[in-house]
């Protein structure tokens, strides 16, 4: 057992510890700027079974901090080639990729099947999801996130302790705190963060020092200030949660969400007719997509918009990864625009596709 | 009395400071206090955000105690 020797060799883990690591099952959330650390370091310590979800598709901005992929990965799914990548790291461990979304309907049952749950995701929709199913599942959640220079840590749900609807009982407003992909964010920051949640997870599994429960690690990588604060448990937001249980799974993703989100893929609309294409994101987002006639409608000055969309057209909107695509859809469908679409895939990759075979395109 | 407001993730970009102090009468609650911040900051009241007093979350309906305050916004960053 030389892989793990250096582990071996301290008192506190040992063979035994070991042992413990190599038994533990361990779900990671999203295999972005925070579960690229994690997994690195989950997989390195020999965690015996790992699962990864993510639906996502790795991009070049990414690898300025997920730490996983390399050119080689590019356009490839992020579970996937991370799990590619994790096997030339330890061969002798399970992993397990799940290249989907997280849904309310997947959940519970892929929760079932492991000990502990990182969340390494980068929007609040899937973040109240992941508490919600780890509070009905009675898993221990991990919980990172970032923000420019700021991280948050803390371990949920962990031995009858607080969970995130302690701390937040309800999602903030939408649109109102944007993600990494529309703000920036600096590329140590997961690294740490994430080192911190693999540390929280080891140290679950092993048994040893203080669990980060009850507790907010608030880091800010520019003033090096660490702030904890104690959060309290409050059990009605938890019972809600239990409350609710027998609907989990019927639930769907957005809060509006009777309404079915109608995807297209850019390969099979790129040569139709009729068709007015819109550019959700901000003006200094990149790459520009010069080809096409688009028009540019940033989501958040989309209803004051509503004006500049040809309803004798189909609209099929786009944006950076999907998401503000989405949410779009479900604005113009509470505006009773019907004939409107959301391009499943990001900007960046729209733009190869178009590159690839702009010379056909009116033709 | 004198009380130290720390402020967190985009909070900052509305106060355009880490932290700041304030002079507060003894006895005034939480949400009085974010009143006055409202006031001098008018984008304050639509951010989302948890308030902890002495490093602990609080009801804004709590009595000012402490000499800390921190303003805490959720963050959905990864």
């Amino acid at each position: 057992m030389d892989r793990y020797s250096r582990h071996i060799l301290l008192s506190e883990i040992g063979q035994i510890g070991q042992d413990k690591l190599s038994k533990a099952k361990v779900l990671v959330v999203g295999a972005g700027g925070l579960g690229c650390p994690v997994l690195q370091y989950l997989t390195s310590a020999g965690v015996g079974t790992i699962g990864i979800i993510d639906f996502d598709a790795v991009e070049t901005s990414n690898l300025q901090r997920q730490v996983l992929f390399g050119l080689s990965s590019i356009g490839k799914n992020k579970a996937t080639a991370a799990k590619e990548r994790l096997t030339d790291l330890n061969n002798e461990i399970s992993i397990i990729a799940y290249a989907e979304k997280l849904t309310y309907k997947n959940t519970l049952q892929l929760f079932e099947k492991y000990d502990i749950i990182v969340d390494g995701s980068d929007n609040f929709e899937t973040r109240y999801l992941v508490n919600d199913g780890c509070i009905i599942t009675n898993k221990p959640l991990i919980f990172g996130a970032i923000y420019k220079f700021e991280g948050q840590v803390s371990v949920f749900n962990y031995q009858n302790g607080p969970t995130y609807r302690c701390l937040f009982p309800k999602p903030p407003k939408k649109g109102s705190i944007l993600n990494c992909s529309e703000i920036g964010v600096l590329g140590v920051l997961p690294g740490i963060i994430g080192s911190m949640q693999a540390n929280e997870v080891l140290k679950i599994i092993l048994g040893i020092g203080h669990v980060l429960s009850g507790k907010l690690l608030c880091y800010n990588a520019l003033t090096l200030k660490n702030t904890t604060l104690k959060i309290n448990k409050l059990e009605k937001n938890i019972w809600e949660v239990l409350n609710n249980k027998s609907e989990f799974k019927s639930r769907e993703l957005l809060d509006n969400c009777d309404i079915e989100i109608p995807e297209v893929s850019i390969k099979n609309i790129l040569f139709k007719k009729n068709i007015q294409f819109v550019d959700l994101r901000e003006s200094d987002e990149k790459p520009k997509i010069e080809v096409l006639k688009i028009i540019n409608i940033p989501l958040n000055s989309l209803e004051s918009n509503l004006n500049k969309l040809d309803k004798t057209k189909e609209i099929v909107l786009f944006c950076q990864s999907g998401n503000r695509s989405r949410k779009a859809v479900s604005v113009l469908k509470k505006h009773h625009l019907e004939n409107c679409y959301s391009i499943k895939e990001g900007a960046l990759e729209i733009n190869n596709y178009i590159k690839k075979h702009h010379k056909t395109v009116g033709k | 009395m004198l009380i130290t407001i720390k402020y967190f993730g985009q909070l900052t970009e509305i106060t355009h400071t880490n932290e700041e102090t304030l002079d507060m009468l003894e006895g005034t609650l939480i949400y009085e206090l974010l009143e006055t911040l409202y006031r001098k900051y008018n984008t304050l009241k639509t951010k989302d955000f948890q308030v902890a007093q002495n490093q602990e979350l609080v009801d804004k309906n709590t009595k000012l105690t402490g000499q800390e305050i921190a303003l805490l916004p959720p963050f959905a960053g990864g």
